[in-house]
């Protein structure tokens, strides 16, 4: 069973999100994600200062099986790239709701946060994508 | 739900990430790839591969119908020596690759791909038409294979004297074989990670026994995926990516498969061979190690600067090497640079001819 922490919210492209107390979010893959990629061993991220859609691919996961695009769950700007994935890119599968956090997003509008699934949302959420 | 070989439960009770391939649930990890992989190149890791199609072809025309069907030449086979070859259609292009077992003189074992297996079978049967030869799957039998540093060792630990001895004194590829116990077992040392150890082929009903008893010695199950990237640092061509029947052998690295000598000997696909080999062969099969971070992948686009366009056609990331490597088809006249396009940027990388690892050793 994933482990989906109650405190963050979630997208249906399996991206985390944690907002901080500046306002800013970080932004991560879940459990569940990172279950399904198996090792990752390269973590592509965008540079400070981009400004992203909503749904928009801003970063790449790479594992031994495949490539796969990481997208905004919100529109914003990158304020920060986690750089320890691109030494420890198996943080991600060690560590996807702590350490490997990918980036942080100044969000354009933070109501659009509350769009994004809450725990138990997305956990129906897998659950309807197993079946 | 797809076939299952007679370790099927064995590899759920080992938490297998279960995935289809050609037709049967196989392990792809058992949850680390990476681990896996490691673990071949520094101890012993053991694969179920029972899913490959195992062949025996008997009877007294055995040795000429193999000189005819495959590219490589069986004589050059002592008793129980094994031999990697091509299977090659009139125009040269690859059916399938495959390893051939110089069993007696009236009785040849074949290991095919067992995605390749329908029309594998029904090319040989259809080949071996006015020759005294009978082909017999052989489905009830499992196979092990057993990789690594360590996996010799491993092995005599589980046989009972008469087998451990016989597989002792086996040189690489070539194989043992023992009739007389309470099911046949067949032990090669060959395999398919650049690593040395053995491949166990025995009764399925046997299989789990063997598998425990390995298991007990500390060898660790290895899942699909490993065998994939073990292959791929060995530098052995994939069936269905690196090559198939539009590739000739000359086209993907494997003339050295291909016995020119006798020039008599007709195999299949040797005019066109011929033929091609005269006229000049316009792509090769090439090594590509990325030296920046980033993942090779199959299908991506390769750039030889002045002399034109290529494509990976097995790609991925080395976990010895810590790097991104690949086989790629490029022009002949590729030199020892070139680019590859990732997501739209052309990132440079190093032509080299594989192995990239051999015996648990960086050969780049």
């Amino acid at each position: 069973m994933s482990n989906i922490p109650k405190h963050l919210k979630y997208t249906k492209s399996h991206e985390w999100v944690e907002t901080q107390k500046d306002g800013t979010v970080k932004v991560g893959i879940t459990d569940h994600a990172q279950d399904l990629l198996g090792d990752v061993v390269y973590v592509e991220l965008p540079r400070p200062g981009r400004l992203t859609k909503t749904g928009e691919a801003c970063a790449v996961v790479e594992s031994v099986k495949a490539a796969s695009d990481i997208y905004s769950p919100i529109a914003g700007e990158v304020v920060e790239a986690n750089g320890a994935l691109s030494d420890q890119p198996e943080l991600v599968n060690k560590d996807a709701y702590g350490s490997a956090w990918m980036l942080r997003l100044k969000p354009a509008n933070p109501a659009e946060l509350d769009s994004l699934l809450d725990a138990r949302g997305y956990e129906s959420f897998i659950a309807s994508e197993a079946h | 739900m797809g076939h299952q070989t007679p370790l099927y439960k064995e590899h759920l009770a080992a938490d297998a990430k279960m995935v289809d391939f050609a037709g049967w649930d196989m392990p792809i990890h058992y949850g680390s790839q990476l681990e896996e992989h490691h673990q071949v190149r520094r101890a012993a890791g053991m694969f179920d591969v029972s899913h490959m199609t195992i062949v025996d072809l008997r009877g007294a025309d055995t040795r000429a119908f193999l000189k005819y069907l495959i590219a490589n030449n069986v004589d050059k086979l002592k008793a129980r020596q094994a031999l990697y070859t091509c299977m090659l259609n009139e125009r040269g292009g690859v059916i399938d690759d495959l390893i051939v077992y110089f069993m007696q003189e009236d009785w040849f074992r074949i290991v095919v791909n067992a995605a390749t297996r329908a029309k594998d079978l029904a090319w040989i049967k259809q080949q071996a038409g006015a020759y005294q030869v009978t082909v017999t799957e052989r489905p009830e039998l499992a196979m092990i294979a057993v990789q690594g540093p360590q996996a010799r060792e491993r092995v005599y630990e589980v046989l009972d004297a008469k087998l451990r001895e016989q597989a002792a004194q086996l040189k690489p590829f070539y194989a043992a074989y023992d009739a007389e116990g309470e099911g046949e077992v067949f032990i090669g040392r060959t395999g398919y990670t650049g690593e040395d150890g053995f491949e166990l082929l025995l009764p399925g009903r046997n299989a789990v026994r063997l598998w425990r008893a390995l298991l007990e010695k500390g060898v660790k199950p290895t899942g699909l995926g490993a065998r994939d990237t073990l292959r791929l640092e060995a530098g052995m061509n994939l069936y269905g990516a690196d090559m198939d029947e539009t590739i000739t052998p000359l086209e993907c690295a494997l003339e050295w498969t291909v016995a020119w000598e006798p020039a008599a000997r007709n195999f299949i696909g040797r005019a066109a061979l011929e033929k091609q080999k005269a006229q000049g062969v316009a792509r090769k099969l090439v090594g590509l190690v990325l030296n920046e971070k980033g993942v090779l992948r199959n299908h991506l686009k390769v750039v030889v600067d002045g002399v034109g366009e290529g494509e990976i056609t097995s790609g991925g990331f080395s976990p010895t090497l810590n790097k991104a490597i690949a086989l790629a088809r490029v022009p002949a006249a590729a030199g020892a640079r070139c680019a590859v396009e990732i997501r739209g940027k052309l990132v440079p990388a190093t032509v080299v001819k594989p192995p990239f690892v051999r015996n648990g050793k960086s050969l780049v």
